[in-house]
């Protein structure tokens, strides 16, 4: 046994509303920088529904994840070394802008400058890879909320695959949000593709990172990810990811996309797991027996000969004190109510999902029952067949067991504290929980942490090093000061120099204060050099020429 | 001149070569990639580019036994002189000419490509230009000269002086008796070795050839905390 320590996330997404404040301030933290404004760490999907990009759950198309040989070993989808060396001069399963989509600005200048005329001025969209007018025609949430989904939901991959005849009965029926970051997974399939071993696994947590430094640009990862979760900077030249906020993670602060989720619906904590047993666990022939392998190289916290281990393994005894009191820990394997996205492809994702109810509940409820009755909801689950075999599919590799077990919890859970909250007579509580393999206090418990969802309890991160914590900055890990290197600049013949924030500032607001024109504020200039940088050279004049 | 033109300028070229490679390295990785244009365009890409490469890899290996190899040795293995030149030129001219087709079509294609052209730096268009050159005038030679004209017997001077070349013991006057299109080959050539360590064409140093054998996952333990370490330049934290 080889203890380890990773960071972990859950999801619970009966609780997502959809509002992508996530997407929006992760952007905002890591991907408003020229050469990635199509890239999104994190976005949120309506299911049914294309994805983002599209269809990037078609490996057949890109290639992704792990399969299993026929000798049973692991091989990347996408071919052997030798293989996939040879496609670096043009890799095959690359996606395209197109299957992202155009990132855009809005020639807004035109709304403050336009002379007195008779119709109003309109900002019309530009490109901001060519710097044209172009006309919008997709985006990273273009279908949601099922926008458009007679058109574009029969494309989703899912739904081709368990069949024509859904399609008609799951639109009154069933949708819900999938909010997804990189995994940082066990087993990362982007680590293993990229050739110049510049992406790597952090020993002490397990987050996955692209070493700037180290990256040449060969496009590998991104095809290797079957999240499609890794990006290419058109500006620099290198692939970049979800970092999992590390900089905030290491001082004991939750991610961005976390901390900001006004659902509540994110969990962090930590998993000790047996590095030792991952490349067995990613083998095993059947990929329905996929979950519960990951499940079991999950290490249980309060083992003794755990705690043993992990402190022979050198971690600290906060972070073994933190894993024991992990909430991803308690919704993956003590309650065991969290799947994995995917686990099919082999990669032994660490963010994890608890299915949603709701479309249940509402199916219920729309057809004139009582959508909190614990009987009627077990018994719908077991009915629908076409929410649970969608969610089976995307969570537990086409088997509806351990969705079906998930959501008859979350079930329980609600009848159980209905009758609490209510006063309605006790009946036979034991029984029912026991039927899910509970107890009425272990429902209560799992109530609290998924919806009281106190901050403490939701996000239980341990700082880098107890030592060293208090020197942690989040500023000093920041990539996006002035000349730095997330400013996206070509950087071949060496940035300018970096300026100190507070000279810099300084300048901003005084070339703030002093600006005539909208389009002369710093701001804005570097929103429009965005665009085309034509030859190397800064677009301001493009758009404050207008 | 004779000294200058074929004594002076490559030993010039190499200094910058070499010197300018490690300046790079030690002071660039962050701009040391291949910039590819894959994301903006694919389909034109799937074909240029390998044909490019793949071409430009194959004329690189016959440069390597053309001016590397001497022709004792290939003499010494049995190959007759007629015998290798024949080779040489058909292999060399398939070689080039496919090269040179998927240099124009990326050419092409960047300069059609609206989204290309504007992330194409002025030094690409040099390096482009200057590139085109040397396969431009290497087939001449090859294909011109050695295949289809009256032909000329590199290993007897060219190959000898750029050995001399590498061997610290230049024979300028080899060179200066050399067929024009050769001389121009050569000065052109080391013009682009001059300007490679300030180009995208260093990413041919990072040719992945590790990979094969390194295990799949990799794990690092995390850097050294801010302020511990000298950062290096253009990662150092805001207000220092």
């Amino acid at each position: 046994m080889r203890v380890m320590a990773q960071m972990g996330m859950v999801m619970n997404l009966d609780k997502c509303i959809g509002c992508h404040t996530c997407s929006v301030t992760c952007k905002q933290a890591w991907t408003n920088r020229s050469g990635v404004e199509y890239a999104w760490f994190n976005n949120v999907e309506t299911r049914p529904g294309q994805g983002y990009p599209r269809r990037w759950e078609d490996q057949e198309r890109w290639d992704g994840g792990w399969v299993r040989t026929s000798s049973g070993r692991l091989e990347l989808r996408s071919g052997g070394r030798t293989k996939r060396m040879l496609r670096i001069f043009s890799n095959p399963t690359l996606p395209g802008l197109s299957d992202y989509y155009e990132p855009w600005t809005y020639d807004y200048d035109v709304l403050l400058s336009a002379p007195a005329q008779a119709d109003t001025p309109v900002a019309r969209p530009k490109s901001l890879i060519t710097g044209e007018p172009m006309a919008i025609r997709w985006s990273a949430n273009w279908d949601d909320d099922l926008g458009g989904a007679p058109e574009h939901a029969p494309s989703d991959p899912v739904l081709q695959k368990i069949g024509e005849q859904v399609r008609l009965s799951f639109e009154q029926a069933f949708m819900y949000y999938l909010p997804r970051i990189c995994e940082h997974c066990l087993n990362p399939s982007c680590v293993a593709a990229c050739p110049s071993g510049a992406m790597y696994k952090r020993a002490e947590d397990g987050i996955v990172l692209v070493d700037q430094d180290g990256c040449r640009g060969w496009r590998m990862c991104v095809s290797g990810c079957p999240y499609k979760k890794v990006y290419f900077n058109h500006k620099t030249g290198k692939a970049e990811k979800c970092t999992f906020c590390y900089p905030r993670v290491e001082a004991g602060q939750p991610t961005v996309c976390a901390e900001t989720c006004v659902g509540r619906l994110r969990y962090i904590g930590l998993f000790l797991y047996d590095a030792d047993r991952v490349l067995e666990a990613a083998s095993v022939e059947d990929p329905r027996d996929l979950l519960e392998a990951q499940r079991s190289v999950i290490l249980d916290p309060e083992d003794p000969a755990v705690i043993a281990g992990a402190r022979a393994a050198g971690i600290a005894e906060d972070w073994i004190e933190a894993a024991r009191h992990s909430p991803v820990y308690a919704l993956t394997n003590r309650y065991r109510i969290a799947l994995p996205l995917r686990p099919e492809w082999r990669t032994m994702p660490m963010v994890w999902y608890i299915p949603p109810l709701s479309p249940v509940v509402d199916a219920v409820a729309g057809s004139g029952f009582d959508g909190e009755d614990r009987a009627t909801l077990f018994a719908a689950i077991g009915a629908l067949r076409i929410p649970v075999e969608y969610l089976a599919e995307q969570f537990s590799a086409g088997d509806p067991a351990p969705v079906e077990h998930s959501l008859r919890v979350l079930a329980a859970m609600r009848s159980h504290m209905r009758r609490l909250n209510l006063g309605e007579p006790d009946g036979d509580a034991e029984a029912e929980a026991a039927s899910v393999g509970f107890t009425p206090r272990a429902l209560e418990d799992l109530f609290r942490l998924l919806a009281i969802a106190k901050y403490e309890d939701r996000y239980v991160i341990p700082a880098a090093h107890v030592e060293l914590a208090a020197s942690l900055d989040e500023a000093a890990c920041s990539l996006d000061f002035e000349g730095g290197p997330g400013m996206g600049g070509y950087g071949t013949f060496g940035q300018p120099p970096s300026t100190p924030i507070s000279v810099e500032s300084f300048h901003l607001t005084r070339q703030r204060a002093a600006a005539e024109r909208y389009a002369d504020l710093p701001e804005v200039r570097g929103a429009v050099a965005r665009a085309p940088e034509a030859g190397g050279e800064p677009s301001e004049r493009k758009g404050g020429a207008r | 001149m004779t000294t200058l033109l074929w004594v002076v300028f490559p030993y010039v070229c190499l200094t910058t070569f070499v010197v300018g490679l490690f300046w790079r390295w030690r002071y660039d990785k962050f701009g040391w990639t291949t910039r590819s244009s894959q994301l903006y365009e694919g389909r034109q890409l799937a074909i240029a580019s390998p044909l490019f490469h793949f071409g430009i890899l194959a004329v690189f290996g016959g440069h390597i036994m053309g001016l590397l190899v001497p022709a004792s040795w290939t003499a010494a293995l049995g190959i007759s002189n007629e015998l290798y030149h024949a080779v040489a030129a058909i292999a060399g001219s398939v070689a080039g000419i496919a090269a040179a087709a998927g240099l124009a079509m990326l050419v092409a294609r960047r300069r059609l490509t609206r989204s290309i052209l504007q992330v194409t730096t002025p030094v690409d268009k040099a390096m482009y230009v200057v590139l085109g050159l040397v396969i431009a005038i290497g087939l001449v030679n090859t294909v011109g000269l050695n295949a289809l004209g009256i032909g000329h017997d590199y290993r007897t001077d060219v190959a000898v002086w750029v050995r001399g070349i590498l061997l610290l013991q230049p024979q300028p006057d080899l060179m200066a008796a050399a067929p024009p299109t050769f001389q121009a080959h050569a000065l052109v050539a080391f013009t682009l070795f001059a300007m490679w360590p300030f180009t995208r064409l260093v990413h041919v140093f990072s040719v992945p050839l590790g990979y094969v054998a390194r295990p799949y996952i990799l794990y690092r333990t995390r850097d050294a905390r801010p302020g511990v370490r000298t950062p290096r330049r253009g990662w150092e934290p805001p207000g220092s």
